[in-house]
C-alpha cells in the first residue's frame, strides 16, 4: 500500500511539476467553458438591421419597434430605396433588412394580405436562418398583439407559432455544456493517461520498474489516480462555472448526473490504458488520442452539427465514439432534467464499451517489453 | 536466499538467441558467471549487449536457448528473478523531473525497503551526490546522473547487479570512481555483469567476454586474451599517420593494420619482414620520422585479430 501511495505522489509530481501539463488540466477547462459559452456562440444579441418602409403608418411603426425593443435586435437605419440592400451587406455592417410593403396597414386591415420580407445574409446561413427565425417569431407575436386590439376586424389569420423545448431562449450553453464535459472528461482521462504510461516507455523508466516485485497493474493503476482526481475536479469546476456562469441550470438529479460522469471517466480512462498498451512513443499516444478520440468526438458527436444531417457512414462511426452517448445522456439528465429510465440505453452501451476496454487493455498489457 | 558462497552459479545461459524482426541480435550465447565475479561485457555498439542484459533481467524472451540468474529461469522465474536483481540500463532512466532523493526513495520503496535501511551499501556512492539531493535528477552532470542511477540499482541490496554501460558517456575521472564503487561492491559479496564499448576497461573485470554481431569470441580472464594472442604486433608511427595507413597496408607481409591513437597498430609475418625493410619501403613512399617497435598486445588488438579471423 505505501509502494502504492509513493507512486501516486509521485504521479503528482509529474503533473504538477510541468507548467504546461498542470496548465492544460486545470486551466483548459475553465478556458474552453468561458470561450464556448460566450465567445463562439450561436446565439443573436443586438445584431443590427436596416428597414425599408414604404408605407410608415402605425402597422410599420409597431413592427420595427416591436424588433427594436427585443434585446436581439436594434435598428441601423431606414433605407429610402431597394437599391440601397445590397451595398448595406457588402459593408457587412447589418444582420438582416426588414422590407415591408406599400400600404401594409391598409393591406393588412382589408385584404389581410399585408407583405414583410426578410433578407439576410445566406452565406452563413447558420446566421441567417437562426436570424430569421427569430424575427419571425418576433413578427407573429406582434401579430398576436395587433388582432386583441383590433377585436374582430381582421379576418381568421393562421399564426406561426415556434416553440423551442429546453431552450426557450435558444441559449447555445445549454447545448454546449454536455459537449464540453465530455471533451474535457475525454481529453484528461485518455489522452493524458496515455501519454504518460507512453512518457514511462519512452525514457526507459518502464524498463526499470519492471524489473522490481512491483506488480505491473499496480504501476498502471497508480497511474489513474491522480488524473481521475483531476477529472473530478474539473467536472467540478464546469458544473459550477455552467450553472453560475452560463446560467445553465441542473435541471435533473444532481447524483444521476455524476454517476453518470464517473462511468464516462472509467471508460475514458480505460481507453488511456488501451492506447497506452499499443504504443511506444509519447508523440504516437497524442496523435492517438488526438485523431481518433478529439476530432470525432468534436465533430460526430453532435458537439457542433446535429449528427442528424451527416452522412450515414458518419452516423454509423459515431455509434462507436463513447463520448456520443455520454453527451446525449448528459442532456437528458442535466439540460431535460429526465431520470434514469430515459438514459438506461446509453448507460448499458457505455458499460459495455467499458467491460470490452478493460478486457483488451489487460490481454494487451505487456509485462516484458515486446 | 541467494547467498555468495553457495554453489549455484549466478548466470548460466545456453545457446542464448534472439532476433529481431529477421536481424539477429544474440547467436548461439553461451556463458556462466560464477558468484561474486566482476563479469565484463565488451564489444562495440550495435553488438548485441543491452539485448543480451534485457534478456537476463527478464524484460525480453529469448528466441530459443535458455538463461537462468541465480538459478531461476528467466521465463518461468522471472517475478524471483525481478525481486533480487539491480539492473541499470545503458540509457539514463530515472525521472528527470524528479530530485535526487525523490529518485531514490521511489526505487527503495519500489523494493519495499527504505534509504534508511540499506544506506550502508551506497553510502560510498550517494555520499558524492548527497549535497545535490534536492536538485532535479535532469539538472545533474552526467558522471552524477550514473552514480544516482547505481545507487538506484543498489538501493534493494540486490544479489546480482546488471549495469549496461554505466561509464558510457562520462568523464575519465567519473569512470575511474566508477570502477573503483564496482571493486567495493565485489568486496561485499555482489555478483557484478557489466557491459562496455571501452577495451581499456576490460582488465577491471574479473572475467570478460568479447561480443561482436551477436556472438561471443572469446570468455577467458583479460590476461589469458591477452596471452592467447601469438602473432608479432608492432605500433608504427609517422609524420603523415592518414596516408601511413594506406601504405601500410600496401606493404607485403603486414596481415593487418589499425589505427589506435597515436599509432597504427600492425601485425606482421616476421619470416619476410623486418623492421629495417618496412622503414625503408615506407621512405620510398615518402614518409619521414618513423618509428617502429614491437609492442604487447591490448584487449582492443585481440579482439580486432579475433575479429578478422
Amino acid at each position: 500500500m505505501r509502494q502504492f501511495l509513493v507512486f501516486v505522489q509521485k504521479e503528482f509530481y509529474h503533473i504538477f511539476r510541468d507548467r504546461w501539463t498542470t496548465l492544460i488540466l486545470l486551466v483548459l477547462p475553465i478556458v474552453m467553458i468561458i470561450l464556448f459559452g460566450f465567445g463562439i456562440t450561436t446565439e443573436i444579441r443586438n445584431t443590427k438591421f436596416a428597414v425599408y418602409d414604404p408605407s410608415r403608418d402605425i402597422a410599420t411603426q409597431g413592427i420595427v419597434n416591436k424588433l427594436e425593443t427585443s434585446e436581439y435586435f436594434s435598428l441601423d437605419r431606414y433605407v429610402t430605396s431597394p437599391n440601397e440592400i445590397e451595398p448595406l451587406f457588402r459593408d457587412g455592417e447589418i444582420g438582416f433588412v426588414v422590407v415591408l410593403g406599400e400600404n401594409f396597414y391598409e393591406n393588412l386591415l382589408h385584404t389581410g394580405n399585408a407583405k414583410i420580407q426578410l433578407i439576410a445574409d445566406g452565406t452563413d446561413p447558420n446566421t441567417a436562418s437562426t436570424l430569421t427565425s427569430y424575427a419571425t417569431i418576433l413578427l407573429s407575436s406582434y401579430q398576436q398583439e395587433l388582432t386583441g386590439t383590433a377585436g374582430g376586424t381582421i379576418p381568421y389569420q393562421i399564426k406561426t407559432e415556434v416553440r423551442l423545448l429546453y431552450n426557450p431562449s435558444l441559449k447555445s450553453a445549454y447545448n454546449i455544456v454536455p459537449g464540453i464535459m465530455g471533451m474535457i472528461l475525454m481529453l484528461i482521462c485518455a489522452l493524458m493517461t496515455s501519454v504518460s504510461i507512453a512518457r514511462e516507455k519512452e525514457l526507459g523508466t518502464m524498463e526499470l520498474l519492471l524489473v522490481s516485485p512491483m506488480k505491473p497493474i499496480l504501476i498502471i493503476l497508480s497511474k489513474l489516480v491522480p488524473y481521475f482526481t483531476i477529472s473530478i475536479i474539473n467536472y467540478i469546476t464546469i458544473l459550477l462555472l455552467s450553472v453560475f456562469v452560463l446560467k445553465v441550470p441542473i435541471a435533473g438529479s444532481l447524483v444521476l448526473l455524476s454517476a453518470l460522469s464517473l462511468l464516462f471517466i472509467f471508460v475514458s480512462l480505460s481507453i488511456g490504458i488501451l492506447i497506452s498498451s499499443l504504443v511506444e512513443k509519447q508523440i504516437v499516444a497524442l496523435l492517438i488520442s488526438g485523431m481518433i478520440l478529439m476530432m470525432p468526438a468534436v465533430f460526430l458527436s453532435g458537439l457542433m452539427f446535429p449528427i442528424e444531417s451527416m452522412p450515414v457512414v458518419l452516423q454509423w462511426i459515431s455509434h462507436i465514439l463513447p463520448v456520443k452517448w455520454f453527451i446525449i445522456a448528459v442532456r437528458n439528465v442535466m439540460i431535460k432534467g429526465l431520470g434514469f429510465s430515459s438514459i438506461i440505453r446509453e448507460v448499458l452501451i457505455l458499460t459495455g464499451m467499458a467491460a470490452v476496454i478493460i478486457t483488451l487493455s489487460l490481454k494487451k498489457f505487456k509485462y516484458r517489453l515486446e | 536466499m541467494t547467498l555468495s558462497g553457495s554453489n549455484i552459479k549466478a548466470v548460466v545461459c545456453t545457446d542464448v538467441c534472439k532476433s529481431y524482426e529477421k536481424v539477429p541480435a544474440l547467436r548461439n550465447i553461451s556463458f556462466t558467471v560464477e558468484q561474486g565475479e566482476i563479469f565484463g561485457v565488451i564489444g562495440p555498439d550495435g553488438a548485441g549487449k543491452s539485448t543480451l542484459f534485457r534478456v537476463l533481467t527478464t524484460l525480453l524472451l529469448a528466441d530459443s536457448g535458455t538463461a537462468s540468474v541465480e538459478g531461476m529461469n528467466v521465463v518461468k522465474g522471472y517475478k524471483e528473478i525481478r525481486k533480487n536483481v539491480g539492473y541499470m540500463p545503458g540509457r539514463f532512466s530515472l525521472y528527470q523531473d524528479l530530485t535526487v532523493e525523490e529518485n531514490l526513495k521511489i526505487f527503495a520503496t519500489l523494493f519495499h525497503t527504505t534509504i534508511e535501511e540499506n544506506y550502508y551499501l551506497i553510502k560510498d556512492i550517494y555520499s558524492q551526490i548527497e549535497p545535490f539531493k534536492t536538485r532535479r535528477a535532469g539538472a545533474l552532470s552526467g558522471g552524477m546522473k550514473q552514480k544516482l542511477a547505481l545507487s538506484c540499482a543498489l538501493i534493494h541490496k540486490p544479489s546480482i547487479l546488471f549495469l549496461d554501460e554505466p561509464t558510457t558517456g562520462i568523464d575519465p575521472v567519473s569512470r575511474k570512481e566508477l570502477w573503483e564503487m564496482l571493486r567495493k561492491l565485489k568486496s561485499q559479496g555482489i555478483t557484478i555483469v557489466v557491459s562496455t564499448p571501452y577495451m581499456d576497461e576490460a582488465s577491471l573485470c574479473d572475467r570478460i567476454a568479447l561480443i561482436r554481431d551477436g556472438e561471443f569470441m572469446k570468455i577467458d580472464t583479460p590476461k589469458g586474451i591477452i596471452s592467447g594472442f601469438r602473432k608479432e604486433l608492432w605500433a608504427v608511427r609517422g609524420s603523415n599517420m592518414s596516408a601511413l595507413i594506406g601504405h601500410l597496408r600496401e606493404v607485403d607481409g603486414v596481415v593487418t593494420c589499425f589505427a589506435f591513437g597515436d599509432n597504427h597498430h600492425i601485425t606482421v609475418d616476421n619470416t619476410i619482414l623486418t623492421k629495417e625493410i618496412l622503414r625503408s619501403r615506407l621512405e620510398e613512399k615518402g614518409h619521414n620520422e618513423i618509428i617502429i617497435e614491437k609492442i604487447e598486445a591490448g584487449i582492443e588488438d585481440c579482439f580486432m585479430e579475433l575479429a578478422n579471423r
